[in-house]
C-alpha cells in the first residue's frame, strides 16, 4: 500500500511531524514503520504535550526508590519491603465496550506492577459516568463495574477503595482509571532497561492476534459521531491467563534470571521493545517470524501494532532459557525468543528473511515531538452573589436530599462486586476514609486511598489540583497511616485547544504546589488527553492515588462511632464556604463560584496533628470533612457505627447552612471519650490547632434542636435508596 | 413460530474459554480437535398472529440486545 | 495431621488456606494439579479461586485433573476432603456431592460478610461449633446458588447433611438472609459418609481478631482436634 496523505491521517500523523519522521530517518517511512512510529509518537505514548509540564512536578522524597519513568512507582516502608503502585486510564475502550475496555484497564495496571517484580496486593478505581439521566449510563456503568470485577475476581486480588462519580461533563467520555498497589522486596525490584549486547529478548504469555490495532492512537483521538466505526479496535482480556503469567513470572524472578522485564500494554510489542532497548542506550533486532500468532497470515505491521493482552518481554541472562522455558511451559504460556540486543541503536524488523524495518531508537523515543502548546489561563470565577434563597431551606430535607443523590450516596452496590478480603489481609474494606491492607506476615499495613476532583477543578484548575492532593493526604491521615507519595490520572479534554491545556497546566501547578509543601511526591501515572466528543470536553479531571503506611496495625483508625456519651470535636477552622458545595449543587442547584480555597499550612499542621492524636490513643473515631462539610461526614460516621449523634452549632458568626454545608477544607472531625478530653484540649492547644466541639454521640439518632431528628436507619435508607433504585 | 439463534464471538476475537477448553480436552486424549469456540444458543417463539415483518423483529432483537455487536456475530435459523 | 491443598491454575485461595491451616498446626502441603500422587495427607483442601478461570462451568475443568482420581480414593478411604468455594464447585463436579451451583439470583458477584447457622455439629469439621452455632464468614462468589431438585433437598434434610445455611443476625434462616437464592438458604453441605464438607463461605478469611473475625478458626480447630485421635 503507498502512503498518502490520508493514510498518514489516519495514523494520526500531522504533516509537521511526518516532515520530522523524514527528516530523521532520511527517507519517506514505509508502512510499517509509519505505524510504528504512529503508535511512538501518539499522546499516550509520547506524551507530547504534557511532558513540559510533568517535568515540574515533584517527584522525589526519602522514601521514594523510583519515581516516573518505569512501569510503576516504587517506595521504601522499611524491613527491606516497598510498595510499587500506579494508576492508569482505559478511557476511550470502556466507552466503546464497557466490559471488555474496563476489564483489560484493570489488567494492564496489575502488569505494570508485577513486571516490576511485586505481587499485587490491592486494586482501586475511580469510575466517571455521565448524568444518570443520560440514557447511556446504566448500561456503561453495570457494564464497567462487571469489567472490573471479572477480572480482579478472576485474578484473585482484592479491591480496596475507589470513587463512582456522575456528572455530565462525562456524558459521551466516561473515565476508568484503575490502580494497582503491589509488595516487593527492595532487593527484588525488576526494571525495565535492557542490558548487554547479544542478550536474547523473549516473549511471555498469550498469542498475538489482530486486537487493538492501533488501540494507543485512539486514546489519542476524540471522539465524533463516528465513535461507533471504532469499535473493532477493543482488546478481549483474559484474567485467567494473566494469574498464570503473573505466577510464572514471580516464580522466574525467585532467581537471578533475569535482566529486564516490560509488559506489553499500549501498543503491545512495539513500545515495549523500544523502550526497552533505548532505556538501556541499546539496538534491537526482531525476527517476526518468531512471535507467536493466534491467527493466520498476521502481518508484521499487526503483530507490532496488536494490543494483545496478558504479554510481557523479556531479557534473560545468558544459560537461563532453558530453566525459564520449563517455568512458563508449566504454566501453559507462550515462549518464544524473538530476538537479540545489539550495540548499533537501531530497531530492525526482520519477516521471511527480510528487513522489513530500520529505524533508529533515538527517532521513536528521546526524538518524539515535544509540544509547547499555546495555553490559555482560566477565567478567575469571581465570588458571585449567593443565592439568597438557600437560607430559608430546612436543614432536614436538605441533608436527605443529599443523602438521596447519586454522588453522595453509599456505593456498596458497586464494591461489593468486587472480591474485598481475598489473599486474607484486608482490614479495612472499602466504603471508609481509606482501604488498608496488612504487610503479610508482618504487624505493619497500608493505607490506599483514591479521589478525584470534577467541579472543583473546572471552577478553579489550580486550586483543584491542589484541593485533590490534600484530600487523598487527609484520608491517610483519617485511618492512621503517614502519607508517602502519590500516582496520578490526568484526564483532560483535547491539548490543542488553549483552553483545555490552560486547564492542564494550572491544575498541574495546583498538584505541584500541594506536593511540594506536604512532602508527598508523585511516583508514578498516565495522562489521558482527547476526552472530547464533538467537541464537548470533559472537566478537567486529576485523579491521585495515595499510599501511606501504618506501622503498628494497633494504631489502624476507623470512621464509625464508637460509644454513646462521647464528645465530638471537629479539628479545622470552618469558614462556611458554599460556592461548588454538594449543598448548592444538589438543592439549590447553583453551580457557580469558586471552590473553597486551600491553606497548605492548616492542611500540613492539621493533619499531623491528628496523627498524633491517633497514635497517642486520644481519639476513638476520626473523619475528614470534604464533600457535603460537616453535616454529611457526621452522617456517615453515624451509619457506619450505628451510633447517633446529638448536635449543636458553637459559637459562629456563619448562619446554620454556611456551617454545616460548607466544604473548607483541612478539617476532620474526631471522636473523643470525656476522660481523655483535657488531654487532648491541652495537645491541640500546644500545637495551635484550631478545634471546637460539634456535639456528643447518643443513641439511635441524629438531633439537632429544631432542625433535625433523623433516626439511624432512616439515615441507612436514605443513604443506600439511590443505588438500588438506579440498578432494579 | 420458533426460531432459534446462535451467537458467536467475531473472528478475530479472542475466545479464553474456547482455549481452556481444547486444552482440556486434549488433556483428555483427545488430540484430534483443532480448535473449538465458545457461543450461545437461543431458542425463540414468535406469535406470528402479529403484524410485524418476523424477520425484522428477529434482526432488531439480535442487534440490540442478544449480541454484543462489538465483538459477536449471530446467525437466525428459520425452521 | 497432615494435610495436602490442591492447587489448580487460576487458584487464589491456596495462601490463604495454608496460612490457616498452619496457623492451627496442620503440617500441610502444597500439592499442583498435575501430580499424579497425592502425599499422605490426614485433609485434602480445595481451595476457593477461579481455577481454570470458570470458563466452561465453574470447577469443571478442574474436576478433570490429573490428582482428582487421588483425591476421590482418598475419600473411598476416608480421608477428610474440604472444599471451600471454587473447591466446594469442584467437588459437585467430580460428584462427590450431589446437586450444582448455579448463578446468584441475582446475577452478579457477591463479596460481603454473612451470618451463618451451623446446622450440624456432629462432624469433624464442625465439631466445636456446638458452643457458637450462629457464626459470621465472608462470601465472595459468583456461582453459590445450590440447586438440587426437590427429592435431593428432602434427603439433605432428613439425613441431616446441610452444614451451614444462611441466616440473619438472630438466626433466622429466610429470604432476605439468603445472599444467592440457594435452596433452602443453603450455605454447606457433607456427604453421607461425613467426611466431605462442601462450603461457599470462607472460613480461612476470619482466623485473626484484627482482621476480621474468628468464627473461621473454630472449623480448623475442630479439624485440628479430630486428627489428633
Amino acid at each position: 500500500m503507498k502512503i498518502n496523505s490520508h493514510i498518514i491521517k489516519q495514523h494520526g500523523i500531522k504533516t509537521n511531524e511526518y516532515k520530522k519522521i523524514v527528516k530523521l530517518i532520511g527517507r519517506d517511512p514505509n508502512m510499517l514503520e509509519l505505524g510504528i512510529f504512529s503508535a511512538m509518537w501518539n499522546e499516550h505514548c509520547s506524551y507530547k504535550s504534557s511532558k513540559k509540564y510533568l517535568k515540574t512536578l515533584p517527584t522525589k522524597n526519602d522514601k521514594v526508590i523510583q519515581g516516573p519513568g518505569e512501569n510503576a512507582g516504587v517506595i521504601d516502608i522499611e524491613d527491606n519491603d516497598a510498595i510499587v503502585f500506579k494508576i492508569e486510564s482505559h478511557n476511550h475502550p470502556s466507552f466503546i465496550e464497557p466490559y471488555q475496555g474496563a476489564a483489560t484497564g484493570v489488567g494492564g495496571i496489575l502488569r505494570d506492577v508485577f513486571t516490576m517484580g511485586a505481587r499485587p496486593i490491592a486494586t482501586l478505581n475511580s469510575i466517571h459516568f455521565g448524568d444518570p439521566s443520560h440514557k447511556k449510563t446504566k448500561n456503561l456503568l453495570n457494564g464497567v463495574v462487571s469489567g472490573i470485577g471479572g477480572y480482579g475476581n478472576c485474578m484473585g486480588i482484592p479491591n480496596l477503595g475507589g470513587e463512582v462519580k456522575f456528572n455530565s461533563s462525562y456524558n459521551e467520555n466516561i473515565l476508568v482509571n484503575a490502580m494497582a498497589v503491589g509488595l516487593v522486596k527492595k532487593n527484588k525490584i525488576f526494571y525495565s532497561k535492557a542490558k548487554g549486547i547479544n542478550k536474547s529478548v523473549i516473549y511471555v504469555g498469550s498469542k498475538t492476534g489482530r486486537d487493538g490495532i492501533h488501540g494507543a492512537s485512539m486514546a489519542s483521538a476524540e471522539f465524533d459521531e463516528n465513535a461507533e466505526e471504532k469499535k473493532p479496535t477493543v482488546q478481549v482480556g483474559d484474567p485467567f491467563t494473566e494469574k498464570l503469567l503473573l505466577e510464572a513470572c514471580l516464580e522466574l524472578m525467585k532467581d537471578d534470571s533475569i535482566i529486564s522485564i516490560q509488559d506489553m500494554g499500549a501498543a503491545g510489542l512495539t513500545s515495549s521493545s523500544i523502550e526497552m532497548s533505548s532505556k538501556g542506550n541499546l539496538g534491537i533486532e526482531i525476527d517476526m517470524n518468531k512471535v507467536p500468532c493466534r491467527e493466520e497470515n498476521m502481518t508484521p505491521y499487526e503483530m507490532m501494532l496488536s494490543e494483545s493482552q496478558e504479554r510481557m518481554l523479556l531479557i534473560l541472562n545468558d544459560g537461563k532459557e532453558e530453566s525459564a522455558r520449563k517455568i512458563f511451559m508449566r504454566w501453559g504460556l507462550d515462549f518464544s525468543v524473538i530476538g537479540k540486543t545489539t550495540d548499533t541503536k537501531i530497531l530492525v524488523l526482520t519477516f521471511n528473511d527480510q528487513v522489513v524495518a530500520n529505524l533508529p531508537l533515538s527517532s521513536l523515543s528521546t526524538d518524539a515531538p515535544l509540544y509547547d502548546r499555546k495555553w490559555k489561563k482560566n477565567i478567575e470565577l469571581k465570588k458571585i452573589d449567593l443565592p439568597k434563597k438557600f437560607q430559608s431551606e430546612n436543614l432536614s430535607k436538605s441533608l436527605k436530599k443529599i443523602l438521596l443523590s447519586p454522588n453522595n450516596s453509599e456505593k456498596s452496590w458497586v464494591w461489593e462486586q468486587y472480591d474485598n478480603t481475598v489473599m486474607g489481609d484486608t482490614i479495612q474494606i472499602p466504603g471508609g476514609d481509606a482501604g488498608v491492607v496488612r504487610i503479610h506476615g508482618k504487624n505493619k499495613a497500608i493505607a490506599i486511598t483514591v479521589d478525584s476532583s470534577t467541579d472543583y477543578c473546572l471552577a478553579d484548575p489550580t486550586s483543584g489540583g491542589k484541593q485533590i492532593v490534600c484530600e487523598a493526604w487527609r484520608n491517610l491521615i483519617s485511618v492512621g497511616a503517614n502519607p508517602i507519595a502519590i500516582t496520578n490520572c490526568l484526564n483532560f479534554g483535547n491539548p490543542e485547544k488553549e483552553k483545555v491545556m490552560g486547564q492542564f497546566v494550572e491544575t498541574i501547578d495546583g498538584i505541584k504546589q500541594a506536593c511540594q509543601y506536604l512532602n508527598f511526591p508523585v511516583v508514578s501515572g498516565n495522562v489521558s488527553f482527547y476526552n472530547e466528543t464533538n467537541n464537548n470536553s470533559i472537566s478537567p479531571t486529576p485523579t491521585i492515588g495515595g499510599v501511606g503506611l501504618i506501622k503498628n496495625v494497633n494504631n489502624m483508625m476507623t470512621s464509625n462511632f464508637k460509644e454513646v456519651g462521647n464528645c465530638i470535636f471537629i479539628i479545622g477552622k470552618t469558614l462556611g464556604h458554599l460556592y461548588q458545595s454538594e449543598f448548592f449543587k444538589e438543592v439549590i442547584h447553583f453551580n457557580d463560584g469558586p471552590p473553597p480555597k486551600v491553606n497548605l499550612f492548616n492542611e500540613k499542621n492539621n493533619g499531623y496533628a491528628v496523627l498524633d492524636l491517633i497514635s497517642k490513643n486520644l481519639v476513638e473515631s476520626v473523619h475528614d470533612v470534604s464533600s457535603g462539610g460537616i453535616l454529611l461526614s457526621l452522617v456517615e460516621m453515624c451509619i457506619k457505627g450505628k451510633i447517633g449523634a446529638n448536635i449543636s452549632m458553637p459559637k459562629t458568626n456563619l448562619n446554620k447552612h454556611e456551617y454545616y454545608f460548607g466544604e473548607d477544607q483541612s478539617r476532620y472531625i474526631i471522636e473523643v471519650k470525656i476522660a481523655h478530653v483535657k488531654k487532648l484540649e491541652k495537645f491541640l492547644a500546644e500545637r495551635s490547632i484550631f478545634y471546637e466541639e460539634i456535639g456528643k454521640t447518643q443513641k439511635d439518632e441524629i438531633y439537632m434542636e429544631k432542625e433535625l431528628k433523623i433516626n439511624i436507619n432512616e439515615l441507612v435508607e436514605l443513604n443506600t435508596n439511590w443505588f438500588k433504585k438506579f440498578n432494579t | 413460530m420458533k426460531i432459534s439463534v446462535t451467537v458467536t464471538l467475531k473472528k478475530d476475537v479472542l475466545d479464553p474459554q474456547g482455549k481452556v477448553v481444547k486444552q482440556t480436552l486434549k488433556n483428555m486424549g483427545y488430540s484430534e480437535i483443532q480448535s473449538i469456540r465458545q457461543g450461545k444458543y437461543f431458542e425463540i417463539e414468535i406469535d406470528e398472529s402479529k403484524e410485524k415483518n418476523i424477520k425484522e423483529v428477529v434482526e432488531e432483537i439480535c442487534k440490540k440486545l442478544l449480541t454484543n455487536t462489538v465483538i459477536e456475530d449471530y446467525k437466525i435459523n428459520y425452521n | 495431621m497432615k494435610s495436602s491443598v490442591i492447587v489448580f491454575p487460576g487458584s487464589n485461595c491456596d495462601r490463604d488456606v495454608a496460612v490457616a491451616l498452619e496457623k492451627f498446626k496442620i503440617k500441610n502441603h502444597m500439592v499442583w494439579h498435575e501430580e499424579s500422587i497425592l502425599p499422605k495427607s490426614d485433609l485434602v483442601v480445595l481451595p476457593g479461586g477461579f481455577s481454570y478461570g470458570d470458563y466452561l462451568r465453574t470447577g469443571c475443568i478442574a474436576s478433570k485433573s490429573k490428582i482428582i482420581n487421588e483425591v476421590i480414593k482418598h475419600s473411598k478411604n476416608g480421608g477428610l476432603i474440604l472444599g471451600i468455594c471454587n473447591g466446594f464447585q469442584i467437588l459437585i463436579e467430580t460428584g462427590l456431592l450431589p446437586g450444582t451451583l448455579l448463578r446468584n439470583k441475582k446475577l452478579r458477584f457477591i463479596s460481603k460478610n454473612v451470618f451463618l447457622k451451623v446446622e450440624n455439629v456432629n462432624n469433624v469439621f464442625c465439631k466445636y461449633y456446638k458452643e457458637k452455632n450462629l457464626i459470621e464468614l465472608p462470601i465472595a462468589h459468583n456461582e453459590g446458588n445450590y440447586f438440587a431438585n426437590k427429592y435431593l433437598i428432602e434427603k439433605l434434610e432428613d439425613l441431616n447433611l446441610i452444614a451451614f445455611k444462611y441466616c440473619d443476625r438472630e438466626g433466622k434462616t429466610e429470604n432476605n438472609s439468603n445472599p444467592n437464592g440457594s435452596s433452602n438458604n443453603i450455605a454447606g453441605i457433607l456427604n453421607e459418609n461425613k467426611n466431605i464438607l462442601g462450603m461457599m463461605p470462607h472460613p480461612e478469611r476470619m482466623i485473626d481478631p484484627y482482621l476480621s473475625g474468628e468464627d473461621g478458626s473454630i472449623l480448623f480447630k475442630s479439624l485440628f482436634e479430630s486428627l489428633l485421635k
